[in-house]
């Protein structure tokens, strides 16, 4: 199955570099901003998927993040808030021979458009859809969003935000996604190599980018992002291997045996063998889940970066292409004159 | 089972012509039936049926159906009254007709709930059986309407059909309870005998129907042959009625019964097929628009793609983006649905992207009256969008109607890559009329060519492709999808430079691009306004548009008939409207526009025309009756 369906999309017959995928339009993110690093990587990525460029498509939301698709030298549509993943189910249920992506942001997907989000990773209609997590509005300057940490200073929330946060992560697995991940801006490598997995995946690929609005919640992954406190805050996941982090390894994820949920500890030689070795394939989502569940909301502590989930499921775009397949199978391929002059009917002579 | 003809049952006699030796046969140039019954009765499938047997027979015909929301609201009440109205004629007929000459009442609520429409003298069948202190105590009679006399001036027959039914099938293996579920079509079994129905295509349909069930398949061809073996061989009633078919009502051509939602699906499928484009449904089930759904549902082989979306939005997103990737793309849903669609649709009109939205009216504001009918979305339609966002309005007139009214709104959607408002109501929607079906050679050819190649050339010469440069006749811009080579672009709701479709926040650009989307649309050829005036002296003129078309036509024949004289227009298109309407309603005295809603065309006609358009409305659920109408435009003639 892995080869069929990304080899219904037609494949570019030259070799393509990073510039062909540049559009003519000047970008406009504030200088600085961490969209510019993802654009990046994406144009540079793109050329290794060696698909035709005219038969990929971006489609986007509204938000910041949402003016990606202008600056991609491919079909693009930039629609409106929350519903890139309903247009773009659209777009890839009746085009398969189309590579579609989804560019939205927190407040896009998982606000306004929460609903379209979850129905689209329950489907698994073959799209890849790239989060932009900055944990703000940023294009109506500055009100938390829905994944902003509780008691969020803005200026729609002097006194501090009440609502608990959506964990991107948990709220995709939840929704039966068969594929997610997560990745940071400024790791270049890293975004590239989820990138990959994603575009490789049979169906809905959600990607949670934690990006940087340096104007209005500038160094809100610092945590992450420096050196030193990214050891113990980052634990990266690898598929196959034991879940270990730190400077040299010290901590490790573990299953607490009497309550079975994941926990930190320090690697010792008595627990080494207990480490869980990460496996993104487990048919049961749970332990993606309860790794999803190791951050701290707060100070990001414990933030697994990596794939989480990556499962194969039936893709809706498939099924629905077999459907129509069958029906012509079973009755034959449809026949407008007798369709219309089906039932009773009778004639009336001159 | 075997769809042979006629269906071995075993011992049940087949139905046997009527006899004229007992019972007299009297000849009616028309005939309206209602079957009322409680929600669970099965009156929808008994109207179906007598309606499909007329059909065949070959009378004009026209249907009402009506019934509640609820699927089954408390038994015996009159909130669970669900009925059935057929007018059929040996002449064409417009309207499901205003008042029954028969009522089938299947017990007290559904009785009392028509009794109110009933003219003196009409026939009255009832199931006696139902007419238990209980029941009868339930809908608020105190005595026995079946016995106090108050029926005196109609003519009652009371048939214990629960009885007769279970008695008929005695020899099945059915308890009780399962054998009274057949008693609707005894009572069809018997009105079918009454007007001389054939009974062949009822039998098949049973047959197919529980093919799965092959006892309750026969035990209901069983009780509907006892209904009409009961009617010859009764006393009870005393002449049975021939209603010849409507000859000179149909042209030449082949025929078939068709309803609203069926028609405009079938429209649907056969714009695909004249476009050659794939079709997409997005949509959300809602009434009265589901059963849109439901049938193009059926037709994958025909390449149909339906996606039942999880909301509103995401039925008009998905839509959309099948129109981005070279679908005849389509969404369907009524009034509510179309206030969630409406950002998507004036995304559409700013993508400059084909798609059909079909809204299947009913009663509003907010849920409404889910099962009624209503026109009340005309302005929502024309206007309900932010921004100037103009979309083309078009409305079908008769529930067959319904089949060129969506193969016209695919042709100005692909012509001028736009949305298009395709407005049915719930009495379109449902109701039933004869249908002529069309030949191959009668169906617009639909085709409209993706650009795929460039379409501009810049000062240095360099080929480019423009997405909004465009076409200088109808300022279509060009429609090329992806996977088409070289001709990447990118498009959105913000606002576009004009031919680059590049963002564009300068304001002259702005005022162009509105104005320009506004032209685009008042540019769309739609065929003249033709108005029926045989006498053309004329003063008053009834302009319509919709679902009235009907009632409104029957009342314009029964004023003409009664001496007036009276001009009668009918719109199918609302945006734009017809070249020649400013002309057409300068020749008359007098413009009244009855409509199912506040006054919301003529609304338009004043505001567009400066004529003092009089409004006669209606927004009770139901359309218009003929006669009612008929009085109000003769007073406005005289008044």
């Amino acid at each position: 199955m892995a080869e069929t369906l990304l080899s219904l999309v037609p494949k570019a017959e030259a070799r393509q570099t990073m510039k062909d995928f540049k559009s003519d339009q000047e970008v406009r993110w504030c200088p600085g901003c961490g969209d510019y690093a993802i654009l990046a990587a994406v144009q540079g990525f793109m050329p290794e998927l060696g698909l035709a460029r005219e038969n990929i498509v971006f489609v986007s939301g509204i938000g910041c993040s949402s003016r990606f698709p202008y600056y991609m030298n491919t079909y693009g549509m930039h629609s409106i808030h929350g519903r890139a993943p309903a247009i773009a189910t659209g777009l890839a249920t009746s085009r398969r021979d189309l590579s579609v992506w989804v560019v939205t942001g927190d407040g896009d997907a998982l606000s306004i458009g929460g609903n379209h989000l979850i129905h689209a990773l329950r489907r698994n209609v073959n799209l890849k859809i790239l989060l932009f997590n900055n944990r703000i509005y940023g294009l109506t300057k500055g009100q938390y969003s829905p994944t902003s940490e509780v008691g969020k200073i803005t200026k729609s929330t002097p006194m501090g935000s009440l609502d608990a946060p959506f964990n991107p992560v948990s709220l995709a697995i939840g929704a039966e996604a068969t594929f997610v991940a997560r990745t940071v801006d400024s790791d270049r490598k890293h975004l590239t190599s989820v990138l990959r997995a994603a575009a490789e995946h049979q169906g809905t690929a959600l990607v949670e980018i934690y990006q940087n609005c340096n104007i209005f919640n500038d160094g809100a992954f610092d945590a992450l992002k420096d050196k030193e406190r990214a050891k113990e805050a980052v634990i990266r996941l690898e598929q196959g291997r034991p879940i270990r982090f730190g400077a040299n390894g010290e901590q490790g994820v573990v299953r607490d045996r009497a309550t079975g949920e994941l926990k930190v500890v320090t690697v010792t030689a008595r627990n080494e063998a207990d480490l869980l070795v990460h496996d993104a394939g487990a048919a049961s989502p749970t332990t993606a889940f309860a790794l999803s569940r190791l951050a701290d909301p707060d100070t990001l502590h414990h933030t697994p970066i990596g794939v989480f989930r990556d499962v194969e499921r039936p893709v809706y775009d498939t099924l629905m292409a077999d459907q129509l397949d069958t029906a012509v199978a079973r009755y034959g391929e449809g026949d407008l004159m007798s369709l219309l002059a089906g039932g009773d009917t009778w004639t009336r002579d001159e | 089972m075997s769809l042979l003809t006629p269906v071995d049952i075993g011992d049940v006699a087949e139905p046997s012509p009527p006899a004229p030796a007992r019972s007299v046969v009297r000849r009616r140039d028309r005939v309206v039936i209602r079957f009322a019954g409680d929600s669970g009765d099965g009156m929808q499938l008994t109207g179906d049926r007598f309606t499909s047997e007329t059909a065949s027979f070959g009378n004009d015909l026209s249907t009402l159906p009506n019934y509640p929301a609820e699927i089954r609201a408390p038994a015996g009440t009159l909130p669970g009254v669900s009925s059935f109205q057929v007018h059929f004629a040996d002449h064409d007929i417009l309207t499901p007709g205003d008042e029954p000459d028969v009522l089938v009442a299947m017990n007290p609520a559904a009785l009392k709930a028509n009794m109110a429409d009933l003219p003196r003298g009409a026939e009255i069948i009832v199931d006696s059986d139902e007419f238990s202190a209980r029941a009868l105590q339930k809908v608020g009679y105190d005595a026995s309407p079946l016995e106090d006399g108050s029926l005196d001036a109609y003519r009652l027959h009371p048939v214990p059909l629960t009885t007769l039914t279970v008695e008929a099938l005695k020899a099945f293996d059915l308890t009780r309870k399962e054998a009274e579920r057949s008693k609707n079509m005894f009572a069809l079994g018997l009105l079918s005998w009454m007007y001389h129905r054939p009974t062949e295509g009822t039998e098949k349909f049973l047959a197919s129907k529980f093919a799965k069930k092959p006892e309750v398949a026969r035990a209901n061809i069983a009780a509907f042959r006892a209904g009409w073996n009961f009617g010859e061989t009764t006393e009870e009633f005393a002449a049975s009625y021939e209603v010849a078919p409507a000859v000179k009502a149909f042209r030449p051509g082949r025929y078939r019964n068709i309803s609203g939602n069926l028609a405009l699906a079938y429209g649907l499928i056969a714009a695909s097929r004249q476009a050659e484009l794939p079709l997409y449904l997005g949509s959300y089930p809602i009434t009265p628009a589901t059963d849109i759904l439901h049938e193009l549902s059926r037709h994958k082989n025909f390449g149909v793609r339906t996606f039942q979306a999880e909301d509103e939005i995401a039925g008009i997103g998905a839509a959309l983006g099948a129109a981005f990737g070279g679908s005849l793309a389509v969404t369907t849903t009524s009034g509510p649905g179309v206030a969630l669609k409406s950002e998507t649709i004036g995304l559409a009109v700013s993508l400059e992207l084909p798609l059909v939205v079909v809204d299947i009216q009913r009663g509003g504001p907010s849920t409404g009256l889910p099962t009624k009918t209503e026109q009340a979305d005309l302005l929502q339609a024309m206007y309900g969008r932010n921004g100037e966002a103009p979309v083309p309005v078009v409305a079908p007139r008769t529930p067959a109607d319904c089949f060129d009214a969506a193969v016209e709104a695919a042709r100005i959607a692909l012509t001028y890559r736009t949305p298009v408002m395709l407005l049915s109501d719930g009495y379109l929607a449902n109701g039933a009329e004869p249908w002529r079906i069309p030949e191959q050679d009668e169906l617009p050819d639909l085709r409209v060519p993706f650009t795929t190649a460039p379409n501009h050339v810049l000062e240095d010469g360099s080929e480019v492709f423009w997405p909004y440069k465009r076409d200088p006749e109808t300022l279509a811009r060009p429609w090329a999808v992806p996977g088409t080579p070289g001709l990447e672009h990118r498009i959105g709701g913000i606002e576009k430079q004009d031919g680059t479709g590049n963002i564009s926040y300068d304001p002259a650009n702005h005022e162009f691009m509105v104005r320009t989307r506004q032209a685009k649309i008042d540019g769309i050829a739609v065929p003249d306004l033709t108005v029926d005036d045989p006498g053309g002296d004329a003063k008053l003129l009834v302009l319509g548009w919709g679902s009235t078309y009907g009632p409104i036509t029957a009342a314009v024949r029964r004023l003409r008939g009664a001496g007036e004289r009276v001009a009668q227009a009918h719109l199918r298109h609302l945006n734009p409207f017809p070249k020649n309407l400013g002309e057409v309603l300068a020749r008359y005295d007098k413009v009244v526009v009855p409509e199912m809603n506040l006054g919301q065309l003529s609304v338009l006609v004043r505001a567009r025309y400066l004529v003092d358009a009089r409004s006669v409305t209606q927004v009770n659920g139901m359309p218009f009756k003929a006669d009612a109408l008929a009085d109000s435009l003769k007073e406005a003639i005289h008044g």
